[in-house]
């Protein structure tokens, strides 16, 4: 038994030396054994705490200080700047990157909109009613979320392409009108947690089972759907291989546009890095403010069920 | 409504449900029809429908505008296409290796937060949060850290006399290279690892502590079974996920070509010499440039039926919860 410093040992000892004090002092000779080493374990982990940090930040920190540089220190391999370049942010925001940009927010907007008309009746259909095929329901969103969207592209690029379709990020906007199976299956999760009784009360006060829905239960699911929605949005702002099947270059969205922004901007590793940098920011800030409903959202989805 | 959830299953004592008249049965029935309905359509239309177009056109050749029926030749082709092998080995590699590294360093990293009394919540975050930077940005980031003109990394490395490869323009450290960043956002794994392990029950360890022993001793026999089902999940999921793999290697390869010679020039995926080329790049290649799409849909079967055998691991691990969740 060396390291003590775990949280999990921190109560158990208070509470033998309040509840028996006959063992006192033999107790405190042990503490004082440990106590050398319960330092060097501390120093230990936030050494290696510090040193983990360092280099997760590195990256981000590196970018910033290249896109902040001139031209010609980018290229001297300098790693800090000597002359900070800010209007290199200003530069990038050409009319193209706004264009890309105005691209991913319909993507993420219209598709984060669609996805909660419809996922969520469908999350609380299989959270709450019982019926034959429930199961079948369940398993089906589970391997439709595992499935890799390579596998279907190809027939549905043809059908798109009969709509005339294909060149615009329609293809990727209308199937979420018809329920994403990620978000529904986090939104169930969350949703068997909630007490049949609240539902059933407000049935009970004359409510259809749809205004229950709406006005009982998905109050109290608000940070999952909260957490799906963020979800869904960052998906379509991520989202590289859809847009490269089907968008044009007119109807690129900021992912597919920084990709080939560094061979239009040959070794302007300057510019690509301010570029890059501004479509990191909106997801950075994002993320401060609402950090608990990401990682909720994330452990939801895990096998906790 | 009522007479419905009154049979609670998994809980020992099965009540039967009372008939209810047939009349709210075919109620309740329109009700879940109709709380499903966008997905039951949506199923149809964008998994079940293509499913089959993909069986059909699989033994078509087809380019958009003509469709002729060849048999087996696009299975036939398949064995001999030198390409597919290369990115299938390629997918493989980054399976085997990037997949348990990602959960061994996930893993690593949640079990120094459950140590940490300060800071804990701020490493956290910062752990976490390069997941969230688009893989876009996160590879393009990457290429320039590793450059090796004007790369930090190298200029750090070659400060301290530290010999460097040259990372994505050799085909030998290309993958290791996406494996750097894939250990980078690892925070998916870490997150739900770091859920598990503090959900492990403290008791387990105080009994432990009683009965003498060790950190590595509480940590193979209470930590490790407490949070295989997750580990299997982290693992699983990630292997799913690499068979996916597609971004990071595609953009990789382009933006790394763009530097060694003229733009535009990049026509043959996976750069440098196919090493960074996966499946699924393959197929698109095939697919959306060369237009094959009979033969790309070939592919795209084979990675379905790669797929499907591991979400199969993973539904049988669902099944326990799904048969245990009372919602009474």
């Amino acid at each position: 038994m060396t390291d003590v410093t775990s949280p999990y040992r921190a109560e158990p000892g208070l509470a033998a030396s309040s509840g028996a004090t006959g063992g006192r002092p033999a107790r405190r000779r042990a503490a004082g054994g440990t106590r050398g080493r319960r330092t060097l374990y501390w120093i230990a982990t936030h050494a290696i705490a510090i040193a983990l940090a360092l280099m997760f930040l590195a990256p981000v920190t590196f970018m910033f200080l290249t896109a902040v540089m001139t031209d010609e220190q980018a290229l001297s391999g300098a790693l800090w700047p000597s002359e900070w370049a800010w209007g290199n942010f200003a530069d990038v925001m050409s009319a193209e990157m706004l264009r890309w940009l105005g691209n991913t927010l319909l993507y993420a907007g219209v598709g984060t909109v669609f996805m909660l008309v419809s996922s969520v009746p469908v999350a609380y259909a299989l959270a709450r009613f019982r019926f034959r095929g429930r199961r079948l329901a369940l398993v089906l969103v589970i391997t439709t979320m595992m499935l890799p969207p390579q596998v279907v592209v190809v027939p549905m690029y043809i059908v798109w392409a009969r709509f005339e379709l294909t060149g615009t990020l329609w293809p990727l906007i209308i199937p979420l009108l018809f329920g994403d199976a990620y978000s529904i299956f986090l939104l169930r999760q969350f949703l068997v947690t909630i007490p049949k009784d609240y539902a059933d009360a407000a049935r009970v006060d004359g409510c259809g089972e749809f205004a229950a829905m709406i006005r009982v239960v998905l109050p109290m699911a608000r940070p999952a759907i909260a957490a799906v929605a963020l979800f869904q949005f960052f998906y379509c702002w991520n989202d590289y291989f859809g847009p490269l099947v089907y968008a044009d270059p007119d109807h690129r969205p900021l992912a597919v546009g920084i990709a080939t922004f560094r061979a239009a901007h040959n070794v302007e590793w300057n510019l690509t890095m301010a570029a890059t940098l501004l479509t990191v920011l909106p997801v950075i800030v994002v993320f401060f403010l609402a950090q608990r409903v990401f990682i909720q959202g994330v452990t939801l989805t895990g096998v906790k069920g | 409504m009522t007479a419905l959830s009154a049979r609670r299953p998994g809980r020992g004592h099965r009540t039967r449900r009372p008939v209810a008249a047939p009349r709210a049965r075919r109620r309740h029935r329109l009700r879940v029809l109709a709380f499903l309905s966008p997905w039951l359509i949506g199923s149809g239309l964008f998994f079940g429908y293509p499913l089959l177009a993909t069986v059909y056109f699989s033994f078509t050749r087809y380019d958009l505008f003509s469709l002729e029926y060849v048999g087996l030749t696009n299975y036939r082709f398949l064995l001999q296409d030198e390409d597919a092998w290369q990115s299938m080995r390629n997918t493989l590699w980054l399976v085997v290796v990037m997949v348990p590294l990602r959960v061994l360093f996930g893993l690593g990293a949640a079990q120094l937060l459950t140590q940490l009394k300060a800071g804990g919540s701020v490493l956290r975050s910062i752990v976490y949060l390069p997941y969230l930077v688009p893989p876009v940005a996160a590879t393009v980031a990457f290429v320039f850290l590793l450059n090796p003109g004007t790369g930090p990394v190298e200029q750090i490395a070659g400060g301290l006399g530290i010999p460097m490869p040259d990372w994505f323009n050799e085909p030998g450290w290309s993958k290791p290279g996406l494996t750097l960043l894939g250990l980078w956002a690892v925070g998916d794994v870490m997150i739900i690892l770091l859920a598990a392990l503090l959900d492990v029950p403290r008791q387990l360890y105080e009994a432990s502590a009683i009965d003498g022993a060790g950190p590595w001793q509480r940590f193979r026999h209470i930590t490790l079974p407490t949070i295989s089902p997750v580990l299997l999940f982290a693992a699983v999921t990630g292997v799913i996920q690499t068979l996916q793999y597609f971004t990071q290697a595609m953009v990789a390869a382009k933006v790394a070509a763009g530097q060694a010679d003229q733009p535009g020039t990049t026509t043959v995926p996976g750069y440098p010499d196919g090493s960074t080329l996966t499946f699924p790049q393959w197929l698109y290649d095939e697919g959306f440039r060369q237009f094959n799409m009979g033969y790309a849909c070939v592919l795209a079967l084979l990675l379905l039926a790669v797929s499907m055998a591991f979400t199969l691991v993973l539904l049988r691990q669902f099944h326990a919860f799904t048969d245990e969740e009372g919602s009474g």
